[in-house]
């Protein structure tokens, strides 16, 4: 496949296997300090230490699950993600219902490490496998007047407690424009660290965005929708002041609750110290043009 | 009544145990807590656990001194001898979570500053915690006496707003709608709404709050 966005991030960079299942043992004990900084050597000579397995599965927000950050470990565990299909509709070529593995054929599923930023101020780094969702979208043929694409996570009330407290509407719903969702950096992830993606970070098949709050990168997705119009999406239907539909990651523009300025990445301990925020969240030169002209404090 | 005779009965036997172990298990507990983050058994970002578990325990003990006088008055149940211990706790964790968003999370003063000015839930956090400061100075049988119950009971009337703040604060910082929040916040409501209940006897009511404390 082709290569159009290029990691400064290597294969290098990424724990070896062994390391890091071997690292959830030590991790018990606090003799693990010493095989820690021998793993996070490659990267952190760039600045960035992927976060462990454990920790990418151990902290996440999905709410169909529940609002804890606990409870999508604790529960996700009952989603049913086989067979999974997704269906594809609206201005395609070839609309339909995708069985997933048709939908990934023949497509090169690449490594990618990637910062995480959520909207909530906290961060990691992680190995994601995955596809490019532009050439998803070139499989499906997109239509010329398409300008958004929707995408649709999975309802499964029986095994999402979440979804039958109905801490949010269901199903969750999120959306890019369409030069977003077909530049090089936005990814379909598959997997983490070369295992299958966990249930908890969105099994079998989620949204990568890493220039966009976390939330954007929508998981567990059963429908993938081409439009002409800006399609609704989950926060910004709860609170459009608080979440808007581009939610690029800015640090300029502070959530009005909380500020964005700064940021911490999991698995610091109890003093882990705060970092800046980047603009665009490191990826300023990648995507910078896609929002040319446009008041990012307007559209955040 | 059989109501009456249990009532009397826990106040019989409540005798015999003692106000200060609340305060020796709120320590051990809130250096417990410490202890798991420290060793990492909070999860990945223990600076957040740490923060949310005392405020959530800081509140549930104001909570719990919010039912000790309706608790009185409704059932006969009377567990004043256990408030003082209750509420000076509850302030311990209180500043244990002022100081892990402080010292941890936050890092440093311009920061600090800044957010308590700009974010509403944290302004009226920070005013709750200021509240209650003078009353738990004040928690003492010295202060008491010093400023005689009924202005001791005017000051400490501060608890009332202090937790309806409290609890806004919890309700206010979280994304969408989980029912915990909107619980504290509705107990809260409620227990103050029950003390506008207009009382019937007041020549057979119990003793004055200050007094009872004093024992």
């Amino acid at each position: 496949m082709a290569r159009r966005w290029t990691n400064d991030l290597t294969q290098a960079d990424v724990t070896p296997k062994a390391l890091w299942l071997n690292r959830r043992q030590i991790m018990a004990g606090m003799a693990g300090a010493t095989a820690l900084s021998m793993a996070g050597r490659g990267a952190m000579a760039q600045g960035l230490e992927p976060n462990t397995l454990e920790q990418i599965s151990s902290y996440n927000n999905y709410y169909e699950f529940g609002t804890g950050k606990e409870d999508p470990m604790r529960y996700a565990d009952a989603l049913q993600v086989e067979p999974w299909s997704i269906t594809v509709d609206g201005m395609v070529d070839n609309p339909g219902d995708y069985a997933l593995a048709d939908l990934l054929d023949g497509l090169d599923i690449e490594e990618r490490i990637y910062r995480f930023r959520c909207v909530e101020a906290w961060s990691m780094v992680v190995p994601w496998n995955g596809v490019e969702l532009s050439d998803v979208l070139d499989r499906v043929g997109v239509q010329s007047g398409a300008r958004f694409v929707a995408f649709e996570t999975v309802v499964q009330p029986d095994n999402m407690p979440g979804v039958r407290r109905g801490v949010i509407p269901f199903p969750y719903i999120e959306g890019l424009r369409l030069d977003e969702a077909r530049h090089p950096l936005t990814l379909l992830a598959t997997g983490i660290y070369g295992e299958p993606m966990p249930k908890q970070n969105g099994a079998p098949i989620r949204l990568v965005v890493p220039w966009k709050y976390g939330f954007k990168s929508i998981k567990s997705i059963v429908r993938i929708t081409l439009t002409d119009t800006m399609p609704e999406t989950t926060w910004n239907n709860l609170n459009a002041r608080e979440y808007g539909f581009y939610s690029n990651v800015n640090p300029q523009v502070d959530h009005p609750r909380w500020s964005q300025a700064t940021e911490r990445q999991i698995g610091g301990g109890l003093f882990s110290r705060r970092q800046d925020t980047l603009m665009f969240n490191g990826y300023e030169d990648e995507v910078a043009a896609l929002y040319e002209g446009m008041d990012l404090r307007e559209n955040y | 009544m059989a109501s009456v005779t249990l009532a009397q009965r826990i106040n019989r036997a409540q005798r015999h145990v003692p106000a200060w172990p609340i305060y020796l298990i709120g320590l051990a507990w809130m250096g417990w807590l410490f202890w798991l983050g420290l060793s990492g058994q909070l999860g990945p970002e223990p600076i957040n656990a740490l923060e949310r578990d005392y405020g959530l325990l800081a509140l549930q003990l104001l909570v719990a001194t919010l039912v000790v006088t309706p608790l009185r008055r409704f059932t006969n149940v009377s567990l004043i001898k256990y408030r003082r211990a209750l509420g000076v706790t509850a302030f311990l964790f209180l500043l244990a979570h002022f100081l892990v968003w402080t010292v941890l999370d936050l890092q440093s003063l311009s920061r600090i500053g800044g957010e308590i000015v700009k974010r509403p839930y944290i302004t009226i956090g920070f005013a709750a915690f200021l509240m209650l400061i003078p009353l738990a100075l004040t928690s003492n049988n010295l202060s008491i006496r010093k400023l005689g119950p009924l202005v001791w009971r005017r000051i400490h009337m501060l608890t009332y707003p202090a937790i309806l703040l409290g609890a806004i604060h919890f309700v206010w910082l979280v994304k969408g709608y989980p029912w915990e929040p909107f619980l504290y916040l509705g107990a809260v409501i409620g227990l103050l709404a029950v003390r506008l209940i207009p009382k019937r006897r007041q020549s057979r009511a119990a003793p004055p709050m200050g007094a009872a404390a004093t024992r």
